[in-house]
């Protein structure tokens, strides 16, 4: 049995350390520790809530703008607020930009070169490449010109010795699969994915002055002014330029990626047996087509699966909710078997790993900075992959014959979502659903426009004067990497207590009281490794969670304080 | 070409001896390299003998290396990176620099990742260029960041002290940022006040715009030196004046026309949000002329305040957002707004700028720390008090 540790886990946002035994070539247990903390909520109480947007946007930089979100929508949960409807529409078009953004980025820059061999690249040849790329898809950049054009400057880059990013990588792995010319067409959109990345999210700056960290949020609306007759204002110019990105988007979306990851899909079909992991699945659900925010209206639906049941799809109550430290580095009070609700909850850090430099992280009674949060006792896998399959079980409209096309393309049944291979294609569908359903909201928030509705702000709840003596609420968003909550305590006009569980603490934290493991952790088991000094299979498997640790690893109260009681509204 | 393969192992034994003053590995890419001269050497019609000259001319034209390190951090600069368009990511990262670490985009995890850091340590020391994005926590040990089982300020030590220059990235990483903000209790510093003594440039910002890294290396390539900097290390093209003083909002301000709420008509006619809290007249950055995202837009542009987001301890200095920073006399009228505004006018100890009375205020009438009075360098107050004006 050989225990390694594979830290740093690049390719991700954050600090990622796995630790895996193996036995006979395959994984048998795991740990999933996140290495590092900041200790956002602490520094946000006694601030003024209105500016909690800004200080929990920072939790992350790569699902940016997510956690705005749901900062201000806790506190207008907490104050009931309820905003107009061009300020929702606003934060739709951003948060459904942001998704379709990062999910490309994370397939292409993130997760590819887990498939990709860049190495095989150049021994393409570029006619085979082209007749490939025009089998699959009617992108334009096709040319046989074009891919050697890509592979002549890929071998330039060789040649010259500096290798960078791509240095050390686990080329010529025996699980690399792909034909050369395959690997020259991942290639060259790698490259062109990171042109698209850095145009469409140009989007975030005309709505919200700049990404990462678009700074238009307010408690109450937005800031981004309209007015169709002025020039420093949403007007006719700038929704043009948003049509015009959404239209590349789509382009890009439906003409390349979702092409891609069938195609490359279709390589790996064996990787839709592994990394099948918890099967329980969860997701708050969001993008209600109403200002209340009402779940029966979402896009993306609410629900809860269990042990891959796709015919039964149960609701889901905050209040069943319950974190664990038992595995953490903390204690709670009535001891660490205890799972606490978020809003009830402590937290006294208690780092009982090896003092750095460590080789190892020792027996494993302790190993995180993460806590373990469990939905009725269940570990659950949160993300993309979750919310698809609620949408398939609930047969939300224009889902189901969507993946049921992808499946009958790829040869594969239902079973086969469940799966490491099922999570990258989960990424793409929602993507395309997504890419589609935004120019719809731009079309309602220029019809309001036009018949003169330039609301962007409820004014009246805006001066803490105006506020009850103290309030609490929560606000949910559907993040790219999953559900996403935060809990605010407000008291005398201040910020008393914060509280966020995020998407990658749900599936990356570790064991809870009961030994049950984390969703990474679980979807670990049974992975082949061909090579411990190359474990490009356990990367694979990691990836296609898309793991976001600075989201995860936040939660800190080392003085031991007790969080106050928070009820969810 | 000639075929570097006639060269016999003894040739290459010696070849490669001659080359150990520059560097001690032997690895694949090496070779590569070694040979890839041989061929040039053959090319060229050269006898064999110039081929460790040709190494040497070759070397000088090798792409400067850097590595980028990540502590606590939310990888926004990272992100930032990603999109700066000219030049873009993928220019700098594979035809102007060796882009050889970078936990963020790298293709090796784990042991083979800390191999391309070693590598550049060894192969490149002095010469490569070492970003940091994120705090350094010095607390209790370092825990709070371990990476590969070291902690930040281990790596730190290591990487930046080898360096030919350390550029910081991000608000967090240049003056603690948000982990050092009030109620933090990570112990978390700026590379600089982790590590002192490094050649060290602060790119500020929160994140720090990516058109202002790509000019940074651009500068760096074109100029083979780093951009002169204001007293906190940060560069001037960047930092060298108010934002106040470059907003085109500003003929709003000297007209005292101001939006007063959210959605209201001076907001809708692009009017000057120094009554929201706008911090713009307390900030020095460039967003108003390089803007975001390809020149696109920035937060004024859309409607929000600026927050001041590339200042010291601006998450305490610049709380609460939304408060406008104090009035002080005749503000607003356009007869007097130049006198605190364009710091044309001799700045008293500091007491007639807005920017200085904001920030004495915020910190309780704390005395001046003894920054520069200078236009280009004055800031908030570094003193991490908390406003207490609630």
């Amino acid at each position: 049995m050989t225990r390694i540790a594979i830290d740093p886990i690049t390719r991700i946002e954050g600090h990622l350390r796995i630790e895996v035994e193996v036995q006979g070539g395959v994984v048998t247990d795991a740990w999933s520790s996140g290495t590092m903390f900041r200790g956002i909520e602490l520094i946000l109480r006694n601030r003024d809530p209105r500016d909690a947007w800004l200080f929990a946007q920072r939790i992350c930089g790569v699902c940016t703008t997510v956690h705005a979100l749901a900062s201000v929508r806790a506190v207008e949960n907490a104050l009931k607020i309820t905003i107009p409807e061009n300020a929702r529409l606003i934060r739709d078009l951003m948060a459904g930009t942001q998704l379709v953004q990062d999910h490309v980025i994370h397939f292409y820059h993130l997760h590819a070169l887990d498939w990709v061999d860049v190495t095989l690249a150049l021994k393409a040849d570029p006619e085979k490449t082209s007749t490939l790329a025009q089998s699959i898809s009617a992108w334009p950049k096709s040319s046989r010109t074009y891919f050697k054009g890509v592979q002549d400057k890929l071998k330039t880059f060789v040649d010259s010795g500096q290798l960078g990013i791509f240095a050390n990588g686990y080329w010529g792995h025996p699980a690399y699969k792909l034909p050369p010319e395959a690997n020259l067409l991942a290639v060259a959109h790698y490259l062109e994915a990171l042109d698209f990345q850095r145009e469409f999210i140009r989007i975030h700056a005309v709505l919200g002055g700049k990404n990462p960290h678009p700074q238009s949020y307010l408690v109450g609306g937005m800031a981004t002014a309209l007015n169709p007759n002025h020039t420093a204002t949403i007007n006719a110019e700038k929704l043009g330029l948003i049509t015009k990105l959404l239209k590349q988007g789509a382009d890009f979306v439906s003409q390349v990626y979702v092409p891609d990851v069938l195609a490359i899909a279709s390589f790996y079909k064996d990787w839709a047996a592994q990394g099948t992991g918890l099967g329980n699945y969860m997701a708050y659900g969001d993008y209600a087509s109403d200002n209340q925010g009402k779940p029966e209206t979402y896009f993306f639906p609410r629900g809860l699966i269990l042990g891959r049941d796709l015919t039964k799809v149960q609701d889901v109550d905050h209040q069943q909710i319950a974190e664990y430290v038992t595995h953490s580095w903390y204690n709670y009070g009535a001891g660490d078997a205890t799972g606490l609700h978020p809003w009830n909850g402590e937290t006294k850090p208690n780092y009982t790993g090896p003092q750095p430099p460590f080789e190892l992280l020792g027996d494993g009674a302790k190993y995180s900075w993460l806590k373990a949060p469990r939905y009725q006792d269940n570990a659950v896998e949160v993300g993309p992959l979750a919310r698809v399959l609620i949408a398939y079980a609930k047969d939300k409209p224009g889902v189901k014959p969507v993946v049921d096309g992808i499946l009958k393309q790829l040869g594969v049944d239902a079973t086969a979502l469940f799966s490491t291979l099922g999570r990258v294609g989960a990424r793409a569908i929602e993507t395309q659903l997504m890419i589609n359903e935004l120019p719809k909201w731009l079309g309602q928030l220029e019809e309001n426009m036009g018949r003169g509705d330039l609301k962007i702000h409820e004014n009246s709840l805006w001066e803490p004067s105006s506020w009850p003596k103290e309030a609490q609420g929560w606000g949910s968003v559907e993040a790219p990497r999953g559900s996403l909550a935060h809990w605010v305590h407000i008291k005398d006009g201040k910020i008393e207590n914060y509280q966020a569980v995020v998407p990658s603490t749900w599936n990356a934290g570790p064991r809870d009281a009961k030994g049950q493991r984390g969703a990474y952790e679980q979807a670990l088991i049974g992975t082949p490794v061909a090579n411990p000094e190359q474990p490009v299979e356990i990367l694979r498997t990691i990836h296609s969670f898309d793991p976001c640790l600075a989201c995860a690893v936040h939660v800190v109260d080392p003085k031991g304080r007790e969080y106050a009681n928070i009820r969810v509204v | 070409m000639a075929n570097p393969e006639i060269l016999s192992d003894g040739v290459w034994a010696a070849l490669e001896r001659s080359m150990t003053s520059r560097t001690t590995s032997r690895n694949v890419s090496r070779r590569k390299f070694l040979r890839f001269c041989s061929a040039m050497t053959a090319a060229l019609a050269l006898p064999l003998s110039y081929t460790t000259q040709v190494v040497e001319a070759l070397e000088q034209t090798r792409r400067p290396a850097l590595v980028w390190l990540e502590f606590q951090d939310c990888a926004g600069n990272s992100e930032a990176a990603l999109r700066a368009s000219h030049p873009g990511f993928a220019e700098i990262v594979l035809d102007l620099l060796s882009w050889n670490y970078h936990e963020t985009v790298m293709a090796p995890s784990g042991k083979a990742a800390e191999k391309s850091l070693a590598d550049t340590l060894k192969d490149e020391k002095g010469k490569y260029i070492a970003i940091v994005e994120g705090s350094i926590p010095m607390a209790n040990n370092g825990i709070y960041c371990t990476i590969g089982g070291r902690t930040a300020l281990d790596l730190a030590k290591e990487v930046c002290s080898n360096a030919y220059a350390t550029i910081a990235i991000g608000t967090c990483a240049t003056f603690g940022g948000l982990p050092a903000a009030e109620g933090g209790i990570t112990g978390a510093v700026g590379v600089g006040d982790a590590i002192p003594g490094l050649r060290l440039l602060n790119l500020s910002g929160c994140p720090a715009n990516g058109a202002n890294l790509a000019a940074t290396i651009v500068h760096w390539l074109t100029f083979k030196e780093l951009p002169a900097t204001d007293s906190l290390k940060r560069p001037l093209f960047a930092h060298g004046d108010r934002i106040h003083d470059l907003c085109p909002r500003r003929p709003h301000y000297d007209a005292g026309q101001f939006v007063r709420a959210w959605g209201d008509e001076g907001h809708r006619l692009g009017w000057c949000l120094y009554q929201m809290g706008c911090k713009g007249p307390n900030a020095n950055y460039n967003c108003p002329q390089v803007q975001f995202n390809d020149a696109t837009g920035w937060p004024i542009g859309v409607g929000h305040g600026c927050v001041g987001c590339a200042s010291p301890k601006f998450w305490d200095t610049m709380t609460p957002f939304y408060r406008a920073l104090p009035s002080v006399p005749g503000f607003g009228a356009e007869s007097t707004a130049d006198a605190f505004g364009t710091g044309a006018v001799a700045v008293v100890a500091g007491l007639t700028a807005a920017h200085a009375v904001g920030s004495i205020i915020r910190n309780q009438g704390a005395k001046s720390n003894g920054q520069p009075k200078a236009k280009k360098t004055i800031e908030p107050n570094q003193t991490p008090a908390r406003p207490t004006e609630e």
